[in-house]
């Protein structure tokens, strides 16, 4: 197991490289830089520029010295266009907000996506599954950009309850809205997963031999169907944990909460390298310590799978 | 509970119909079965697959198939199963009925410790701490002769080979020492040696515990040296019922004397197997009259539109059949 687990951390290392290669190919492919502006500047002030941030230099070498800084100094470079912002200082300051609201969403939307999911399935083609099953398919259409106005109409102007954004310090009046808003979409498809699955799990036979020993049927669920119907949800988890705790463009800008989330937009549409390159690491590195743990997690629940 | 009326039987099972509703209609699977078991008695149940056998028994534990419904009576010392509350339907099934299935591969848990799926019946209908049940597991996988049963109870299924869990499976069924155990196609998952293996096993366990077994089977090999009486059902029905060597030295029916001469023999030196020929029934569209009909060597066109009754022969034995019992013998010597 510790084997395996080194091992698979070794390997990261040249996937991070090739993510690393491949955005900055596809950064430098598209058009434009960071300092292209509505007005243009003057050649001579434009080069003076780009010299300071060494984009006047080969590609390769580029990529080389960027990587390099990152090995030796854990430095991500200067941002473009936040000026005495480092790429990390930007990181270090949104990535504790989105960590918050998303980590809150991810306990939400699991908790709830299994529990509707298992009462789907235990309640089959009852009216309790057809409003599941409805009201999933409901929230997986609602966008973001749509449940988060409504939510701040019902909370903030109909009932009052609660501010329409910000963050200071991130208390729970402020972390409401944000992670019903992320969570919701997820909610709709981890109940799904959960839905089907356990289904197939209960229409098996080791459950039928469960029913025959006279178990209760609280008891089947929890101990003979649990862990089987949540393989397929944990492997949902992983890329969906790296994206809820990555945060959401919409909701850090519609409530203002100042997480990394508008980085991912923002960063692309004004060329800032930097911070693409920043935020573009920070999801590789995440995504591929969650899968990590959901092969590690898959092994603890099934008995067949061993490293 | 102790002291039950010898004369009653232990399973009365009265006109038993299982129904399921499906995307392409009613599904007919069970068509008013009836049948008694007595307590320590062996019966097989025997008939090709869709003959509606397994669903019977199903039926029986309140194991039905979401879609699946029973009417009719299935008595346990004069309870009706069927409409047992769920609460008491779970105190008799294990400690009075226990069940075995085809799969061993797929019927035991392969995300839990078999110590944790054993252990788990007695904690739940003997009160027994863990330790006590995980012990009383292990006795009980030494009696199925397990090997080194003590030390392998904390194993999972798969570290084990297909007869050797479904040793296990008749161990977890044997724990509470039902009075009845219902051995659904125990064999048919299995290589040949093996089956005679669990087949030994099982006469022992009958033998030892006095527990009444109902063998639910398609392969009349293996009734033959174990049950007592046999029953044979086609389109959920029953075609023919008494004790075993009567049905196998004289069938009265021509799916019965179908079914014999499609196993295969070593002392006859035929060149092919012999197969009844034709499809089983389509159980949503069952014909008026005798299932067997379309396939039947003994045919009479008024057979098609007409059930034949179910009814009790001199020597006790029960057969659904209008074609005359001798011209059925006379059939069968000729083809010897």
């Amino acid at each position: 197991m510790i084997t395996y687990i080194l091992r698979r951390l070794l390997v990261a290392i040249p996937t991070i490289l090739i993510l690393i290669v491949l955005s900055f190919m596809l950064m430098f492919a598209a058009p434009g830089g960071p300092f292209n502006s509505d007005k243009p500047l003057p050649a001579a002030v434009l080069a003076n520029i780009e010299a300071r941030y060494g984009l006047d230099q080969p590609y390769v070498v580029q990529i080389f010295n960027y990587v390099k800084n990152i090995v030796l100094h854990f430095d991500f470079g200067p941002s473009f266009k936040y000026r005495d912002q480092t790429v990390s200082g930007l990181i270090a300051q949104g990535f504790p907000v989105t960590l918050t609201y998303g980590s809150w969403a991810f306990a939400v939307s699991t908790v709830l996506g299994v529990a509707i999911g298992t009462v789907a399935a235990i309640r089959h083609n009852t009216w309790l599954d057809y409003l599941a099953v409805g009201s999933a398919i409901g929230a997986s259409v609602l966008p973001n950009f749509v449940l988060s106005p409504i939510l701040v109409l019902v909370f903030t102007i109909w009932l009052g309850w609660l501010p329409a954004g910000g963050w200071s310090n991130g208390g729970w009046e402020v972390v409401v809205m944000p992670v019903i808003a992320l969570a919701t979409t997820y909610v709709a498809s981890i109940a799904r997963i959960m839905r089907s699955s356990m289904l197939e799990v209960l229409g098996s036979g080791f459950i039928r031999t469960a029913r025959a020993k006279g178990l209760p049927m609280s008891r089947i669920i929890w101990r003979h169907a649990m862990k089987p119907a949540m393989l397929p949800v944990l492997s949902y988890l992983g890329p969906a944990f790296v994206g809820m705790i990555t945060g959401s463009v919409v909701i850090d800008i519609y409530f203002s909460t100042g997480g990394i989330g508008q980085y991912f937009v923002n960063s692309a549409l004004n060329r800032d390298y930097a911070v693409i390159m920043g935020v573009t690491i920070l999801v590789g590195v995440l995504t591929i310590l969650f899968n990590l743990l959901v092969d590690i997690l898959y092994a603890w629940i099934d008995p067949k799978i061993r490293y | 509970m102790g002291d039950v009326t010898t004369s009653a039987p232990l399973l009365e099972v009265e006109d038993l119909r299982v129904t399921f509703r499906t995307g392409d209609g009613q599904v007919n699977a069970v068509n008013g079965v009836s049948f008694a078991l007595d307590e320590g008695e062996t019966l097989a149940i025997v008939g090709e697959s869709g003959s509606g056998k397994s669903q019977t028994a199903y039926a029986a534990m309140g194991l039905l198939a979401r879609n699946g419904s029973a009417t009719g009576t299935v008595r346990y010392r004069g309870r009706n199963l069927l409409e047992l509350p769920q609460r008491e339907l779970n105190g008799i099934r294990s400690q009075e009925i226990a069940m075995i299935f085809q799969d061993p591969m797929t019927s035991l848990n392969p995300y839990m410790r078999v110590s944790d799926q054993m252990a788990e019946v007695l904690m739940l209908h003997k009160g027994m701490g863990k330790r006590q049940a995980v012990e009383e597991a292990a006795r009980m996988l030494d009696a199925v002769r397990i090997p080194d049963a003590r030390a392998r109870i904390g194993m999972y299924p798969h570290e084990f080979s297909g007869g050797m869990r479904q040793r296990i499976m008749i161990a977890m069924a044997l724990l509470c020492r039902p009075k009845l155990l219902i051995a659904d196609e125990p064999t048919t998952a299995l290589d040949v040696t093996v089956q005679a293996q669990i087949m030994r096993l099982l006469g022992e366990i009958r033998k030892d515990l006095g527990t009444a077994v109902i063998l639910i089977t398609h392969d009349l090999g293996v009734v033959a040296g174990f049950c007592e009486r046999t029953l044979v059902m086609y389109g959920g029905q029953i075609m023919e019922e008494g004790r075993t060597e009567a049905i196998f030295a004289t069938p009265t029916h021509p799916y019965t004397l179908g079914l014999l001469s499609a196993v295969p023999r070593i002392d006859r030196e035929d060149e092919a197997l012999l197969t009844i020929a034709g499809e089983p029934p389509d159980m949503s569209r069952l014909p008026p009259g005798c299932p067997f009909f379309p396939r039947c060597a003994f045919a009479r066109p008024e057979n098609e539109t007409i059930r034949p009754p179910l009814v009790t022969l001199p020597d006790g034995r029960r057969r659904a059949c209008h074609v005359p019992v001798e011209e059925i013998l006379a059939r069968k010597e000729a083809a010897q």
